[in-house]
């Protein structure tokens, strides 16, 4: 094999259209290159086409029209020459779970025909580099979702691949694997090969050498990440320091004119603007101070999507206010644990919500959110410890306590063969609203989130943000006092996540109390408070302003919340082994 | 290229065979199907099911005690087909044939000793459970036949000169037509489609769900390649099972093996072909574990059941069911293997059978490997 000089174009996409059945194409005329020697971020929402577009690259799928080529063949003609020289690591890690690590790894080296003689020393070079040498025997089904990661790109790694597909390697994966994941990848495009990385996160885009960022099919930018973000240079602000409620004053911003886009950021705001004017930060009050902020991957990208929504909510308008009867926390958690045999999911879990808190639960996939949230929904009994919702106990007054919930399950737990209509009357039925409560209610969700000319439709066909929308309305629509969201906003694109808070928080406003699970870090700064959770235990508990403001170091002056999270982590690693 | 070389075809099959055969070894529910489902149907079929009926509850009325009618009496209780109670009123009857305790009241009426004497044909009276049809039907003939057996005999014995033709049946190959001997047989047919087609059709498509079959594709493998690596493994499964439940044919129920261990694998070897063929079929189109067990379940064990002449009668079925059986491979491996079992071996039958599943074998491989070609969407 001759030697690959830097930055050869790997693939060509040209004019790539894929359709599935007769709706919108999955990726519509298409164009762009991926390069050797770094790392091109495929960028968008669920369902944007970033897997078809994997796919089309291995040539096991076919465009419709236009062509693909990778490393110079063209995948409709000579996919086998494209399969000889490609690694690929599909979404679920195309790992054999009842094989041991090392046997996973001989099959693909038989697979991929790596000679006898290079094993030992590739094996070898895999397992170190992968941190697996101490598991190579333990079955692939017994690893952690990081460890399954890493496993899956060795196999994809065995005979040196051109270029390397990876389908969203960082979901279900910890902070702490995904950064070493990324320092690996880093390190292979060094020898000139490129990498594909697809992803949803933008944190992850913005690290990319190139992306190619999709939305429903459509490609809306390709070039450096850097590129687009610095469109939105100079129209980024940071509002500090406000004397009003932060989230009315959001709502507030949001309303101007000229401010497209707004979110909480512990606590401050920051705000993009359609100029670069400073705002004006009137309704922030008389103390209230805007300095400039560095513009994000996220926020170009709301840009490019034409803005985001307005600070109002009218579901929240015609919601009443929740007068605050007591001081007492709506949710509350004392000494939550939950043991599966000998794995302690759950262990000791505390904390008390205010009324009109937000807080959050954050850690990686696997860490125990869901079930502490399952158990103070009561759909978990704890095996120690209590949890109160609205003053009721949970393990005495477990249908008094759903009553005066409303559950967002994580992913899209609707009946999908219902239409939007039949969901929002099964919704009512169920928690209890009958007659002129039920008709008018119906129709209040109905006027707000606009459901009307896809009332009929059914629902598992509803584009991912009517979907979520559909979601929420079901969950409020018995006036919840508190709100259960599991991961509500995974997958979905940034207008839609703004439309989501902009509806939350102003609930917050009417004294709704909030309970979110995210594993995702932005998200962790529309909290008030939020519990790090960390292989069961919460590692630490606080504002996200102070959690930040823990791991400052000289290194690291202005750290992220992910920063603060894996700081955190290590601290703890450290803790519990001085304590031990 | 070195990718199309032999011998890395060769150590491409030989991996995927490897891995084939660690996960199976390791899944429970593979075992479950090769082995222990077996176990279950033979034992079933062996000891549970069995198409003939013996000890037959009765109640015998007497309403007359003469010698003459002991003597029918003594007829009855000696048939092995009935297990008879004896009393004089049919009363005591009534409420045992109302619950199902007896499944019919056999009366000898009052009158039967005079009737008799007097040369008018005996008469019986015979009530039975008409709910239970195939019961009521078998304990009307049987007492009918053990009637004539007994008029008969006596006949004999009266006559100076033993009647001049008599009818002896003698059933060839089961002279007791022990349903046994060709239920097991069959039941045979029907593991070697669980394993062959249920067993492969999921494990086919759990790759497909857990996204292996994917990642599979992306490498060098060629979809002949991945085909029968995936099978081959099944295939020696499939003899495995059929091994163990001729074992126990021969050596627990005592089914006799006339023919030869050849005929035997033979027969059991081109009959996996059609049964992996159709497995793999399956889970290529559905690509879902639960689809593919029902699609397996529907297409292929229950015909295997219900059209193969293992339960039920070809000949006896309307004409467009009898049409549907030629393309149940199972028709053609049962009445070879009985013959294996119960005859010996007869080639001319045997390789006409095996033509025939190649055949249907042959059409759903190529129907598989072009719906398994290395494409996703």
């Amino acid at each position: 094999m001759t030697s690959i000089p830097d930055k050869t174009e790997l693939v060509r996409l040209s004019g790539v259209t894929k359709r599935f059945g007769g709706r919108s194409p999955a990726l519509d005329a298409i164009s762009g290159s991926i390069l050797g020697g770094e790392i091109t971020g495929l960028v968008g929402p669920d369902g944007a086409g970033k897997t078809t577009m994997i796919r089309l690259m291995t040539g096991l799928m076919l465009p419709d029209s236009g062509t693909v080529e990778v490393l110079g063949f063209d995948t409709a003609q000579n996919p086998a020459a494209i399969q000889a020289s490609i690694g690929y690591m599909p979404q679920r890690f195309g790992l054999y779970e009842d094989l041991s690590v090392q046997e996973n790894l001989n099959l693909y080296a038989d697979l991929r025909g790596l000679p006898k003689n290079e094993r030992t020393a590739t094996f070898d070079e895999l397992l170190t580099f992968t941190d697996l040498k101490r598991f190579s025997d333990r079955l692939a089904g017994k690893l952690s979702g990081g460890m399954k990661q890493k496993l899956g790109l060795a196999c994809a790694l065995l005979k040196k691949p051109r270029l390397l597909l990876l389908d969203e390697p960082g979901v279900g994966v910890d902070p702490i694997s995904r950064r070493e994941l990324w320092k690996m990848v880093e390190n292979l495009t060094r020898e000139g090969i490129g990498v594909v990385w697809s992803t949803a996160y933008l944190d992850e885009a913005e690290a990319c050498n190139a992306v190619l960022l999709l939305n429903q099919g459509k490609l809306l930018f390709s070039g450096k990440p850097s590129e687009l973000t610095a469109r939105a240079e100079g129209r980024v602000f940071k509002v500090s320091g406000m004397s009003g409620r932060k989230r009315q004053v959001l709502a507030k911003l949001l309303d101007q004119e000229d401010v497209i886009d707004g979110a909480i950021q512990g606590e401050a705001i920051r705000i993009v603007t359609g100029n670069s004017a400073l705002p004006d930060i009137l309704p922030a009050g008389d103390g209230a101070a805007v300095v400039p902020a560095p513009p994000r991957f996220e926020d170009a990208f709301v840009d490019l999507l034409g803005g985001g929504p307005g600070g109002r909510s009218k579901l929240a308008e015609a919601q009443q206010t929740l007068p605050a009867k007591d001081d007492r926390p709506v949710i509350e958690a004392k000494g939550l644990t939950k043991a599966f045999g000998d794995f302690t999911a759950a262990d000791d879990i505390t904390f008390a919500i205010r009324r009109g808190e937000i807080f959050g639960l954050l850690g990686p996939n696997g860490a125990g959110k869901s079930t502490t949230f399952k158990m103070l929904c009561g759909l978990l009994k704890p095996t120690a410890g209590e949890g109160r919702v609205a003053g009721f106990d949970l393990r005495r007054d477990a249908a008094s306590a759903r009553n005066q919930l409303g559950y967002m399950a994580q992913k899209f737990s609707l009946y999908g063969d219902l239409s939007i209509g039949q969901n929002l009357d099964f919704f009512a039925g169920v928690y209890g609203l009958s007659g002129q409560r039920k008709r008018a209610r119906v129709a209040l969700m109905n006027e707000i989130f606009d459901f009307g000319r896809h009332a009929g439709q059914s629902s598992k066909d509803l584009p991912l943000g009517l979907k979520q929308r559909l979601a929420l309305a079901c969950a409020v629509m018995h006036e919840p006092q508190a709100l259960f969201l599991d991961e509500p906003t995974s997958g979905v694109d940034p207008i839609t996540r703004r439309e989501f808070w902009t509806h939350i928080n102003a609930l917050v406003e009417k004294g709704v109390t909030v309970l979110v699970t995210t594993h995702f870090m932005e998200e962790a700064e529309y909290c008030d408070r939020i519990s790090l959770i960390y292989r069961g235990r919460s590692i630490a508990l606080g504002s996200p302003d102070a959690l930040k403001a823990s791991v400052v170091s000289k290194d690291n002056p202005d750290p992220t919340m992910e920063d603060a999270f894996i700081a955190l982590v290590e601290r703890s690693e450290t803790g519990a082994k001085e304590a031990a | 290229m070195s990718t199309s070389s032999i011998s890395g075809r060769m150590r491409r099959f030989a991996a995927l065979v490897r891995k084939e055969s660690y996960q199976a070894m390791r899944d429970p529910s593979t075992t479950l199907i090769t082995f222990v489902l077996p176990l279950i149907l033979l034992f079933l079929f062996g000891y549970g099911v069995s198409l003939d009926v013996t000890r037959t509850r009765v109640g015998l009325v007497m309403e007359e005690t003469t010698p003459l009618t002991q003597a029918l009496a003594a007829s009855f209780q000696a048939s092995r087909y009935f297990s008879v109670t004896t009393r004089q009123d049919r009363r005591f009857f009534e409420e045992d044939l109302v619950n199902g305790r007896i499944r019919g009241i056999l009366v000898i009426p009052a009158h039967f000793t005079t009737d008799y004497a007097a040369g008018r044909r005996p008469q019986i009276q015979i009530i039975v459970d008409g709910s239970e049809p195939n019961t009521a039907n078998f304990v009307q003939n049987y007492a009918q036949g053990t009637v004539a057996n007994w008029e008969r005999q006596r006949q004999t014995l009266i006559a100076e000169e033993p009647s001049a033709i008599t009818v002896e049946q003698r059933f060839w190959f089961n002279p007791e037509l022990t349903s046994r001997y060709f239920l097991v047989p069959g039941s045979i047919a029907i593991v070697m489609t669980l394993v062959g087609t249920l067993l492969t059709s999921l494990v086919v498509a759990r790759e497909w769900e857990r996204g292996t079959m994917e990642a599979m594709m992306a490498t060098p493998v060629t979809a002949i390649e991945l085909l029968i690596g995936k099978i081959f493994p099944y295939f020696v499964l499939g003899l495995a099972a059929m091994t163990l439940c001729v074992l126990l044919a021969v050596f627990l129920f005592g089914v006799p093996f006339r023919g030869s261990i050849l005929a035997l694998y033979a027969l059991s070897a081109t009959f996996l072909i059609p049964a992996l063929g159709q497995g793999l079929l399956i889970s290529a189109v559905t690509k879902n574990q639960f689809l593919a067990s029902q699609l397996a379940l529907i297409s292929a064990f229950l015909p295997a059941f219900l059209l193969s002449g293992f339960l039920f009668e070809i000949n006896s079925m309307p004409t467009v069911i009898q049409w549907v059986t030629y393309i149940v491979p199972a028709r053609y491996l049962i009445p070879s293997l009985q013959t294996v079992f119960l005859a010996g071996d007869i080639w001319l039958m045997f390789l006409h059978s095996m033509a025939v599943m190649l055949l249907i074998g042959g059409v759903f491989f190529v129907l598989a490997a072009r719906s398994t070609r290395k494409r996703i969407g």
